[in-house]
């Protein structure tokens, strides 16, 4: 109970929360499907490079894109930092890199993280491969994360 | 076109965390300071338009309450972005320059400190493919400063001394927030806050908030001596998709500094709005400015970044140099989204 | 004027406008169904801080009390208080002491309740002016029948428990009739 005192400061907890069901439509959707398959798609662009995570639409140009192709579950990492203050809901709860890795056959990078343990293991141009989730539903989370290409 | 221009610029004193204020007592003296420089009052404003976002204290609709800091009645014309305040000021220009206004209120403002920023911009990411693994922003901004290191176009040490610079000058700032910097060779020893990036080339957590007023023509002529002419405004957005783009350079702010005809004259200042230290190095090279120009001569948002203001207190910063003589024509640049997506370009420019 | 004609044509359009076009996915996948939504349930946590004024309209809750702010210019007292008055934009220049009993201004009937808080419907959900106040506050109606509640009916705040007062704005449970003159309706209005 209060005081009354008028320099007290009052605070609350606050939580802004919403359990957001989202449509996925038919690429996107796809993809999802494809990590549940344990398989991963990207989509080919205007000018023909392979983009992954696949977009409906051309990144540079707008035009709708509609030719998935299957890449590969291994890749390199274009760049990294590392997170040591993990917070709620990330992948990995220890330190932990976050990445961007081009997956082979793909022309361009999907961001997530890998599981590398310490700093020191991380460098641009290393080889990493997805560490699939035990049980897949649908959800970027299926990748568990990416790992040392043979540490799986 | 019209001529408008900006006449007035008022900011809070910034700071990590203004507990005992909500939001409108917070931006209601900076109003009022805004108005008090030019002896005017909200009768004389024709457009409101205000920038913020909900989601940095957790406040829905809270840009509504915020008009109580402006006395809105009689009811008034009235638009929010829930973006920074820069575009609120060019959807206030937009309505001076459409003839549906002559002067305009502009003002932004934000209360981070609430929540856990860092995870609060996690939201703005693709919500299927990396919203949900809730990344923080000081390691997707290190992904770019990672990036440009690997290319060779910076350097820990380039990025610390861009770091010393800013804050230094930001001692002649009465807003700033982090004012002063420790040498470059103890910056550089410091740990890192997410490898490559360590706590100087972060920008700090700030409260706090911008006002400005726009008019057009002989209504800035009366409220200033020497207002600062908006020459040219453009924004432009890169691709959200940031593993498709090349993070070490910024097409949207080259297109929108060539709309924005940047290179029409001589730029003697240029306020960046580069809360990343790498992050300066990519728009100064995007605007082609030379070594004779001064950059973020007010230590820029590494000494104090209200999400949603800092990039309306740059156009102000530049705007108040040009108004007080210090220059004669200024480059403002705001961004909004993870590494520099989105951006927005104004030449100022003083006469006589 | 001329009569309406349903049958005639606006624009007709050539092109259909924009329809899905269809994917291509290369074989070699499962047999599940296709994915079609995802649940990404997203949750943000704050530490609120009120505010100044705020902070003493919640002081003054704990101690059963209502109270607003003062208009520097025209005396209006604002409620709840949020330390600047909303029709100069200049600070309020005190709090005083409204109600805590207070007038119908408007209300309405709710058959449908949402959120887990909500009461039994149908309830009466009403904008109450408290006494000296120049706005309404929000409540909820109970003891009296939905069909006798009217605009201009005078009530009183029903608190809880002084074990269960706290600094927040649920210290009012609900509104109750007074036993008080109702007060004519035209005077109400522009205090909603």
């Amino acid at each position: 109970m209060a005081d009354g005192s008028s320099n007290e400061l009052l605070e609350a907890p606050l939580v802004i929360e919403y359990p957001f069901m989202r449509t996925t439509g038919p690429v996107i959707g796809a993809f999802l499907t494809g990590l549940r398959d344990g398989r991963v798609l990207g989509i080919t662009g205007a000018d023909g490079r392979i983009v992954c995570p696949p977009v409906e639409y051309d990144p540079m140009t707008g035009a709708a894109l509609t030719e998935m192709v299957e890449v590969g579950t291994e890749g390199v990492v274009t760049s990294w930092s590392w997170v040591t203050t993990v917070r709620e809901g990330q992948p990995l709860q220890r330190p932990h890199a976050l990445a961007l890795i081009q997956l082979d056959g793909a022309d361009t990078s999907m961001m997530h993280v890998v599981d590398a343990g310490t700093s020191d293991a991380m460098s641009t141009g290393m080889r990493v491969a997805i560490r699939w989730a035990d049980e897949r539903e649908g959800l970027i989370s299926d990748i568990a994360a990416f790992v040392p290409a043979g540490a799986q | 076109m019209r001529d408008v221009a900006i006449v007035s610029v008022s900011q809070s004193t910034h700071q990590r965390s203004l507990d005992h204020l909500n939001e409108v007592e917070m931006i209601q003296p900076v109003i009022q300071g805004a108005f008090e420089q030019i002896d005017a009052t909200i009768r004389d404003i024709d457009f409101v338009c205000s920038g913020s976002s909900d989601y940095l204290a957790g406040q829905a609709f809270s840009f509504v309450m915020s008009l109580d800091a402006v006395g809105a009645w009689p009811p008034m014309a009235e638009s929010h972005v829930e973006m920074d305040g820069a575009w609120a000021l060019y959807e206030a220009w937009l309505k001076i320059q459409s003839g549906h206004a002559d002067t305009a209120l502009v003002f932004a403002y934000s209360k981070a400190s609430p929540g856990d920023l860092p995870r609060v911009l996690s939201r703005q990411l693709d919500p299927y493919y990396y919203g949900p693994l809730w990344p923080d922003s000081v390691a997707i901004a290190g992904l770019q400063a990672r990036a440009m290191i690997d290319a060779g176009l910076t350097s820990e040490a380039a990025m610390a001394e861009i770091a010393h610079r800013n804050r230094t000058v930001a001692l002649d700032n009465p807003h700033a927030q982090v004012k002063g910097s420790a040498s470059i060779e103890e910056l550089l020893a410091q740990p890192y806050l997410s490898d490559p990036l360590r706590v100087h080339d972060c920008p700090p957590i700030s409260d706090g908030g911008v006002a400005v007023i726009l008019a057009a023509g002989d209504k800035a002529h009366q409220w200033s001596k020497r207002p600062a002419w908006i020459r040219g405004l453009d924004h432009r957005v890169d691709s959200h998709n940031f593993g498709a783009r090349d993070l070490t350079t910024s097409p949207s702010i080259s297109i929108a500094a060539d709309k924005a005809g940047v290179a029409h004259g001589k730029v003697d200042i240029a306020e960046l709005c580069t809360p990343f230290t790498h992050q300066e190095t990519i728009a100064v090279k995007a605007l082609g400015l030379g070594d004779d120009c001064v950059v973020n001569p007010s230590g820029g948002p590494l000494a104090a970044n209200p999400m949603m203001a800092a990039g309306l207190i740059r156009l102000g910063e530049v705007a108040n140099r040009i108004m007080d003589g210090t220059a004669d024509r200024g480059v403002a640049h705001a961004t909004s989204g993870h590494c520099l997506q989105q951006n927005l370009i104004a030449v100022l420019e003083g006469e006589g | 004027m001329p009569p309406y004609d349903n049958d005639r044509v606006v624009v007709e359009l050539t092109n259909p406008g924009w329809s899905q076009p269809e994917i291509h996915i290369p074989a070699g996948g499962g047999d599940g169904e296709p994915v079609q939504r995802i649940r990404v349930p997203a949750a943000l946590r704050y530490r609120y801080n009120p505010g100044t004024a705020p902070t003493e309209f919640l002081l003054a809750l704990a101690n059963k009390k209502l109270v607003g702010g003062v208009c520097p210019e025209t005396g209006d007292v604002y409620v709840p208080p949020r330390g600047v008055s909303p029709v100069v934009g200049r600070p309020t220049s005190g709090t005083v002491e409204i109600g805590p009993n207070g007038t119908v201004t408007t209300f309405c009937v709710v058959h449908i309740g949402f959120g887990v808080n909500a009461p039994p419907t149908p309830f009466v959900s009403a904008l109450i002016l408290p006494d000296g106040a120049a706005v309404s506050l929000y409540g909820t109606i109970l003891e009296i029948p939905i069909e006798q509640v009217r605009t201009g009916m005078r009530l009183e705040p029903v608190w809880v428990d002084d074990d269960e007062l706290t600094t927040s704005f649920e210290n009012i449970k609900y509104w109750r009739p007074l036993d008080e003159p109702d007060v004519d309706p035209d005077l109400l209005k522009g205090h909603m």
